[in-house]
């Protein structure tokens, strides 16, 4: 569950929400399906990367999966978010098809920018989301915006957005939460602090833990094991809940660890064998299994079977796809229409349940 | 049809877009009750309210990062920097974010930012800038910088309107010397369409912003020439047809602006000449700007600095005689 480290007198993280974010057999089963997929699609990219048709590099987000997951999963659908490379599981569970994905990372025309922009660059419109760029926190203030527009119109949407802990040492992380509390902006933001900065360990990235600096800003700052997927989610709910009405910013920090390299190119040498051990033995989606398999209410076997039959034929797709026609590599710089964004899809039962009383 | 200044056009224009749409709002340091640094939003605060005048922290990262926000998501942000200098404080959200969102996802950003330009005052080197230059490196930002009243109330509508991020540059030079009859209501200056602040028929004046208005002086009679002045209003997309129409016209040109030289607006207008109409020209293409130096502070060395009236009649006289 969630442990409160920074609680402003006035916002109380643990006083009763309206809805109490429940899940059923159905969520968890989705919940380590979305799990599942993610790292299943990251696996296939990799193998695409070694097999040479992924150009450039190639990043992931293995370890990582819960958070991402977890935190989506209390998304409405006409919440929008701007998610950060690590967090694949977000764009799959808000709609986005993994063959588009592995299309993306090698460049193809079927891929969500048409060969654009590259690897995890990417935001479906159509499904709520902004997509973030190399600059980081770039998104941060963004969706600052995204949650001004909806409080401006008094619309009971959430904006999330999520960065790591090497962003919590840029100037306009604070500029983010500064002004998200100043305006108290309908706005999750979810620090996953997955241990590095590419190469730099916390200690030499701050000196107080960033959770501890939500107080400072005057909204609630909730930290989670982020490798606990449920508990991430029971926090974005809350926070989710507490954005909706009215009670402004949540800082979550998902404390997890980036099992992989920054990208494939990085060897990692900087880790210490013993920390991968340790953070392996607590891998998110083999303990979540287990929970799962205690329980007995989820089949894992045809869960599996079902992931992998999923990913062969998105894969098969994704090859097909053609390369973009260099005509085209000039064209479609500036909008001649305003925007439009469509809503994502959100799996979480209480949605349907919403959707239907409609 | 009243005559008012520029800066009180630029008010009109904000104030009328905002009355017409309730999606465009303002946002920017001291534009709240105070006004604004220089009162374009003077009682934008008592007639729209606080969350549509909204008074921001010292933040241009957040601010410009938040208009891109509000305007994917239908808004119409207006953001003012206090001085276009600034704009370098809050660059990474406008060129990575803002620019390349349309071309990488398809998601247009309707958003202006007012970037109070421009020295001749002693503003010194971090308020007198002219950052234009910056953003014409940066492919999916289009540029404005209007020099007369009614430009200035018709860019903005115009820039307001589009579905693009746009810099909007008003020259703090022209805010309340400049003046001109500017029709009530809601019109459009088309971007992307050059004005000719005055015709001619031996020499091209190429300009915009405040120093349309220093080619007009310098160039009022020189020895009887008939010297046309063509005012860009738009710098991107900028507008190569009337310039090459008009260099066909008269085969000579100097290129005047206010900001440093090395690649610069002039830059770009003199490589469009030479590589479009070289066969036409009767001399050679003339640079008028500032050097490539800071804007110092002192009034005589930000006079050495900045191109006079002088400076212009000087440059004409020499290619009228080439």
């Amino acid at each position: 569950m969630a442990t409160t480290t920074a609680r402003p007198a006035a916002l109380d993280p643990h006083q009763h929400l309206a809805h109490e974010a429940r899940l059923t057999v159905d969520d968890r089963r989705e919940l380590l399906r979305y799990m599942l997929l993610m790292r299943a699609t990251e696996e296939r990219a990799l193998t695409l990367y070694r097999q040479g048709k992924v150009p450039g590099s190639y990043y992931d987000g293995r370890g990582q999966e819960a958070v991402s997951v977890g935190s989506a999963f209390a998304l409405s659908p006409s919440d929008r978010a701007c998610i950060l490379h690590r967090d694949l599981g977000a764009h799959l569970l808000r709609g986005v098809r993994p063959g588009r994905v592995l299309a993306q990372m090698m460049g193809r025309a079927g891929g969500l920018t048409g060969g654009r922009d590259g690897n995890m660059h990417f935001g479906d419109k159509d499904l709520g989301c902004v997509g973030m760029v190399s600059m980081l926190p770039d998104m941060a203030p963004v969706a600052c915006g995204l949650a001004l527009a909806f409080q401006m119109r008094s619309e009971p949407r959430v904006a999330m957005t999520w960065f790591g802990d090497g962003s919590t040492a840029n100037g306009q992380w604070h500029e983010a939460m500064n002004v998200a509390g100043v305006r108290k902006l309908p706005v999750v933001f979810v620090l996953e602090n997955n241990q590095f900065a590419y190469s730099t360990p916390n200690s030499l990235e701050f000196v107080v833990d960033p959770i501890e600096r939500a107080a400072s800003y005057g909204f609630p700052g909730v930290k989670v094991d982020g490798n606990d997927v449920e508990a991430v989610f029971q926090a974005s709910a809350e926070a989710c809940e507490r954005a909706r009405q009215g009670g402004g910013p949540t800082l979550i920090e998902a404390e997890t660890m980036r099992m992989h390299g920054h990208g494939a190119h990085d060897d990692m040498s900087y880790v210490p064998p013993e920390m991968l051990e340790e953070w392996s033995r607590r891998d998110p989606i083999e303990s979540y299994e287990a929970r799962l398999h205690d329980a007995g209410d989820v089949d894992l076997d045809s869960l599996r079977e079902e992931v992998k039959a999923e990913l062969d034929s998105e894969t098969d797709w994704a090859l097909a796809q053609e390369m973009p026609d260099p005509a085209t590599a000039t064209g479609g710089v500036f909008a001649t229409e305003d925007p439009v964004m469509g809503d994502g899809k959100a799996p979480w039962s209480r949605w349907a349940k919403e959707a239907s009383h409609a | 049809m009243p005559e008012i200044t520029y800066l009180e056009a630029i008010s009109d224009g904000l104030r009328e877009e905002m009355r017409h749409d309730s999606s465009v709002f303002c946002m920017g340091q001291d534009i709240g009750k105070y006004g604004g640094a220089f009162k374009v939003t003077d009682g934008f605060f008592e007639e729209f309210g606080a969350d549509r005048v909204w008074d921001t922290p010292l933040a241009e990262n957040a601010m410009v990062g938040a208009a891109v926000g509000a305007a994917v998501e239908g808004l119409r942000p207006v953001c003012e920097m206090q001085f276009a200098d600034f704009i370098a404080c809050g660059f990474d959200r406008l060129v990575n974010v803002a620019g390349k969102m349309y071309y990488r996802q398809g998601l247009a950003v309707p958003m202006v930012v007012r970037l109070p330009s421009g020295g001749g005052f002693s503003g010194g080197p971090f308020h007198s800038q002219n950052p234009e230059a910056w953003f014409l490196q940066s492919p999916g930002l289009k540029v404005v910088a209007p020099s007369t009243a009614e430009d200035a109330k018709g860019l903005l509508a115009s820039a307001i309107r589009d579905p693009n991020p746009v810099l909007y540059l008003e020259h703090k030079n022209l805010y309340r010397r400049i003046k001109g009859d500017v029709a009530e209501g809601r019109y459009e200056t088309p971007m992307g369409e050059l004005g000719v602040a005055r015709e001619g028929t031996d020499l091209t004046v190429v300009s915009y912003g405040a120093m349309v208005h220093t080619a007009l002086e310098a160039t009022e009679d020189i020895d009887g020439a008939s010297i046309e002045v063509l005012d860009l209003r738009t710098l991107c997309p900028l507008d190569r047809d009337g310039i090459l129409e008009s260099v066909r016209k008269t085969s000579k040109v100097v290129v005047l602006h206010e900001a440093t030289r090395s690649c610069g607006v002039g830059a770009e207008v003199c490589s469009l000449i030479a590589e479009e109409a070289f066969e036409d020209l009767d001399g050679p293409v003339v640079r008028v700007t500032a050097p490539d130096v800071p804007i110092p502070f002192s009034p005589p060395l930000e006079r050495a600095v900045l191109p006079q009236v002088d400076d212009v009649k000087e440059a004409c006289r020499e290619l009228l005689a080439y």
